[in-house]
């Protein structure tokens, strides 16, 4: 794993210690709130609710055990023993004080960790596919390239005050787990006729209140021109996005006002200006970082241990089928924990379970842990005779749920149970319909279905690409839902289509049983996705399910 | 026509804790919005949002927020002020946990 410099460590210390003076500062009065709060969005702290709350950045969703112990310490000793795991790779702690903050910070710089640039108008924490370097349909692990993008971003003096935030996304692989499409700027590393690595440039995706499917700039990008690229598409929009309305100001709205072979054309240009000032060393670095990370090295074994489990312990088999899937070396496996019991709060995990995923990563994963988009985490590098073990473990720690990619392994946002720009919860609902899909016993029948909530327009709970999204709005003071269907977050990317008026809270679980209902009775059998059979059919069917009413009234009529 | 002006409090944020706190008629800052005074005058409570900003050093984001009189003082009547002054629905934190 990439190792910090000396010059990050200095960097990092240097920035806690400014925090901290500006922290002192402003609790005895010599700085006003308004002078205060860009220091503290600077430095990842929002204020909430009901507390303020502390964005760490876990860069590429690559964690170590030691980084992993270290955030659950900063829960049980500053926080509320828990912390909440993002869409955007990173953690959020709900209950710092204030006056602890630069401690907390000082705590993640003791293990190369930080919160920089994990809010404001900056280039944010650059989120990668969590099965890289594990993947077997990877062409390579996109890491030390978003290293490498990382560094060049950090503390970037012409990208500190952009019209607005800014979210890149990679993956090594042609299976999309990365969400490239809706984001700023997509990366899918391809190969081209020669075999040559580079990459497809993906820009304008986005989501929030304007969702959008990002367009390609360039179908293929060298590996070596990737940082002046990323660089001029940047600077293109840093001069051309709307600074004069902040819902205006993200690149899909450049790119849609401006027609992407506008900003093509404006993008290559910038690219040959600046090229030359790249000078090579940014190669050197990345050759460095690919040392850094390298895989680690994978034994034979013997796979009587799986097997036999295999056939042995149902539960084993289930959680395995489910939540394991193949390395690309032969005889390990990719193990997701669930971080989405039915009935928990997804994302949540407490410092108890950080410590027992810690643990199982040193003994069984070669020291690697990994942060999902979808609020779960990864073992990447498990060897298949270990597995029994490993579910053993965290079957205890209440880590075993093997609903990865089913209807329960849902996304939600904190939604107003802790989000002040939140117009309904998300939490309560995601934990309503995964008690109830429990209930009923249907989830693995059910197959592949994702879920996702939101509690505002601002999409962090990536409702529109859920292949059922949910989105909380304030109807006349009163919390409603409001279904969206078809979405599709990954190589497929698509946005989902509203099905119609929203649903009082108590009403969402039923109507989401009902739409299940519907597909189960449509699908042509087990092999067809939610998704397809949507794609297959278009909404009506399961519009038909969700409002009842009004398909009597039309056959009445 | 000028809307008809509805009863508020003044509420804020704690600057040390972040917790949601109230404005009392004695002029304290209290996390029980019980304890809040409830303001019928517009003008008043104008003035009352005036003294909560000038203090910076106590409070951050001071804001007028809809409530009416409850058995035991000011009560809300919006979903999102009846979560501050209970906390998350997912876990016993925030302020019910003194209650
Ligand atoms: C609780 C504090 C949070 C605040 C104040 C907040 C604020 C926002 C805002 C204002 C936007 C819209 C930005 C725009 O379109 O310009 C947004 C989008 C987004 N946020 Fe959050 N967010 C919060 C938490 C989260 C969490 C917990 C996650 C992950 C679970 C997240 C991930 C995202 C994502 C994925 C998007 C949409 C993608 C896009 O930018 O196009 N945010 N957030
Ligand atoms: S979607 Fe809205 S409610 Fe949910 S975290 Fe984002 S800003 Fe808050």
């Amino acid at each position: 794993m990439y190792s910090y410099s000396e010059f990050d460590e200095q960097f990092v210390r240097e920035r806690v210690s400014q925090f901290r003076a500006q922290v002192e500062r402003r609790i005895d009065g010599s700085l006003t709130e308004d002078e205060f709060k860009p220091l503290r969005l600077m430095n990842g702290l929002y204020l909430q609710l009901h507390a303020y709350m502390l964005r760490v950045a876990i860069p590429y969703g690559t964690l170590n055990p030691h980084q992993m112990r270290q955030l659950a310490m900063i829960a049980e000793k500053w926080d509320k023993g828990y912390g909440h795991f993002t869409t955007r790779q990173n953690i959020q702690y709900n209950w710092p004080k204030l006056k602890d903050v630069p401690d907390i910070l000082d705590a993640l710089a003791d293990v190369e960790m930080h919160a920089i640039q994990t809010s404001g108008n900056t280039i944010r924490n650059v989120t990668a596919d969590h099965f890289a370097g594990a993947a077997a349909d990877e062409i390579a692990d996109p890491r030390p390239v978003a290293e490498l993008l990382r560094q060049w971003s950090t503390d970037h003096p012409e990208f500190q005050f952009l019209p607005r935030k800014f979210k890149i996304a990679i993956t090594g692989s042609p299976n999309d787990r990365a969400v490239t499409k809706a984001h700023d700027i997509g990366l899918r590393m391809v190969r081209n006729d020669a075999g040559d690595e580079g990459f497809e440039v993906i820009v304008g995706g986005g989501l929030g209140r304007t969702p959008m499917i990002g367009k390609v700039v360039r179908e293929f990008l060298p590996k070596a021109d990737l940082l002046p690229y990323v660089e001029a598409i940047v600077s293109v929009w840093n001069l051309l996005g709307r600074r004069d309305n902040k819902y205006k100001a993200r690149i899909k709205i450049t790119v849609h006002e401006h027609g992407i072979d506008e900003i093509r054309r404006l993008v290559e240009e910038r690219f040959e200006e600046i090229r030359p000032q790249f000078s090579g060393v940014d190669q050197e670095l990345l050759a460095g970082l690919e040392q850094a990370f390298a895989a680690p090295d994978l034994q034979e074994a013997s796979l009587a241990a799986f097997e036999s489990a295999y056939t042995n312990d149902a539960m084993f088999r289930a959680f395995a089928d489910t939540n394991v899937v193949d390395h690309k070396v032969p005889g390990y496996g990719i193990v997701s924990i669930s971080l989405k019991a039915h009935g928990a709060t997804p994302g949540d995990a407490s410092a108890d379970q950080m410590r027992v995923m810690a643990d199982l990563a040193e003994r069984y994963g070669h020291s690697e842990l990994r942060i999902s988009h979808e609020q779960n985490v990864i073992l990447p590098h498990v060897h298949k005779s270990d597995i029994p073990a490993v579910h053993a473990a965290l079957k205890e720690a209440g880590l075993a749920t093997a609903n990865i990619g089913l209807i329960s392994d849902i996304i939600a946002c904190p939604g107003m149970d802790y989000c002040a720009l939140a117009t309904a919860r998300s939490i309560p609902i995601a934990q309503e319909i995964a008690t109830r899909i429990d209930e009923l016993k249907i989830e693995h029948e059910v197959g592949h279905m994702k879920i996702k909530i939101s509690g505002c327009i601002n999409a962090c709970g990536h409702h529109h690409v859920g292949h059922i999204g949910i989105l909380g709005l304030d109807r006349a003071g009163v919390e409603n839902y409001q279904i969206t269907l078809g979405g599709d977050g990954t190589e497929t990317a698509s946005i989902g289509e509203r099905a119609g008026p929203g649903f009082p809270a108590e009403e969402v679980v039923p109507a989401i049983e009902r739409i299940i209902k519907a597909y189960l009775d449509v699908r042509e059998g087990e092999d067809e996705t939610f998704l397809m059979a949507y794609r297959r059919l278009g909404p009506a069917p399961f519009k038909a399910a969700l409002y009842p009413e009004s398909k009597e009234q039309a056959d009445a009529a | 026509m000028p809307r008809k002006f509805t009863p508020k409090v003044v509420t804020a944020n704690s600057l040390i804790e972040g917790d949601a706190v109230w404005l009392t008629a004695d002029d304290r800052w209290s996390p029980d919005m019980a304890e809040a005074q409830l303001i019928e005058d517009e003008e008043l409570a104008q003035e009352r949002l005036a003294h909560a900003t000038a203090q910076p050093d106590q409070v951050v984001g001071a804001y007028l927020a809809d409530a009416v009189a409850g058995d035991n003082g000011p009560v809300p009547t919006h979903f999102r002020e009846a979560f501050r002054t209970r906390g998350p629905s997912n876990y016993d934190h925030g302020k019910q946990t003194a209650v």
